[in-house]
């Protein structure tokens, strides 16, 4: 049968910026406050991506006040505005759920240096 | 058509965003092409009706009446009929191609199909009864519980909910909202669930009891 995955097209944005996990980003999200709009920006590590289509959606954690914080964001939401990189993770799973059970210095993600290996993207 | 009445097949949900940023779990049905394949009147049948078809096949699928009862009519061979009871004499005529244009955005509809079937299924799977604690000692795990009182009345009661079989119900969802049509693919998309299995035939009609204001 159809798998209708060309009808879903016209609600995925063309593109997705690059980010992988463990990668610390900014999330540019629209946010609505009696009818006017402005942007929030939500700075976090990707912790999990998953879904596919229109139901993809990413993880991103970050400590607010010592109090970990975690927001799912839809990755095609009209809402999300803009997705950047501000540091580049150097992480060897792809769900870091372990980065729940850990508090302070421990959180901190290897940042991946534009080494040899490290210089595909 | 004041009356409207398409048959189809269920395809998979998936979710798509309003402009305002709002995520919404629909139901792909693709729905039509119809043909109307006959009528029926008050003067001559008693009752005033369309009969819908959908589903074109090979020839040899069909037996030989239903064969010659759609090919008196022109109509190509349909594997599916349905009928619809109108409340006014049909303004439709025999032979008449229907699409999903029939429908609009915003509308509601209702969806009617046949539920999966789950077999025979315990007591807290068809009825949402609680069962027993899992744990802590507790031996019946996912049973009913008691069925009954007491000396009196000493019996259990008709139509007391027990295991039985489950599914294959025709279940009726009414006032979905049609939130996107496909013309040139026959495709509908409303907002929830649909009873049934991918691929399965669901009957779609305008929402009897949908509120004036839910009306587009």
């Amino acid at each position: 049968m159809d798998n209708f995955s060309d009808l879903e097209q016209q609600w995925l944005k063309p593109k997705i910026p690059d980010f992988s996990i463990g990668d610390t980003v900014d999330v540019k999200v629209k946010i609505r406050e009696g009818g006017k709009e402005r942007i929030q920006v939500f700075q976090g590590t990707v912790i999990s991506r998953r879904g596919r289509g229109p139901a993809e959606s990413i993880i991103v954690r970050r400590i607010v006040q010592g109090e970990g914080v975690e927001r799912v964001f839809p990755l095609h939401a009209p809402t999300i505005e803009d997705i950047t990189v501000v540091r580049r993770g150097d992480v060897r799973r792809a769900k870091l759920y372990y980065l729940r059970d850990r508090v302070g210095r421990a959180t901190r993600v290897k940042e991946k240096l534009d080494t040899k290996r490290g210089r595909k993207s | 058509m004041s009356m409207k009445f398409m048959l189809g097949r269920k395809g998979r949900m998936t979710q798509i965003f309003t402009e305002e940023g709002e995520c919404v779990p629909v139901t792909i049905l693709e729905v039509g092409p119809c043909w109307v394949t006959g009528v029926r009147s008050a003067e001559r049948d008693g009752y005033d009706a369309v009969q819908i078809g959908f589903d074109q096949v090979r020839e040899k699928v069909l037996s030989k009446p239903e064969l010659g009862h759609l090919k008196a009519k022109e109509l190509p061979p349909l594997r599916v009929l349905k009928e619809c009871r109108l409340d006014s004499p049909a303004d439709l005529e025999v032979g008449a191609q229907l699409g999903v244009d029939v429908f609009q955005v915003g509308e509601r509809v209702d969806v009617t199909g046949v539920s999966k079937g789950r077999g025979f299924a315990g007591a807290m799977k068809r009825y949402n009864f609680g069962g027993g604690p899992m744990t802590h000692g507790g031996m019946c795990r996912r049973f009913p519980g008691a069925i009954g009182q007491h000396t009196y009345p000493g019996r259990v009661f008709k139509g007391k909910r027990m295991p039985g079989h489950f599914g294959t119900d025709r279940i009726k969802v009414k006032n979905l909202e049609v939130m996107h049509i496909d013309t040139e693919r026959n495709l509908l998309l409303v907002r929830g669930a649909v009873p049934g299995h991918r691929g399965a035939l669901v009957e779609v009609s305008y929402a009897k009891c949908a509120k004036a204001s839910q009306q587009a």
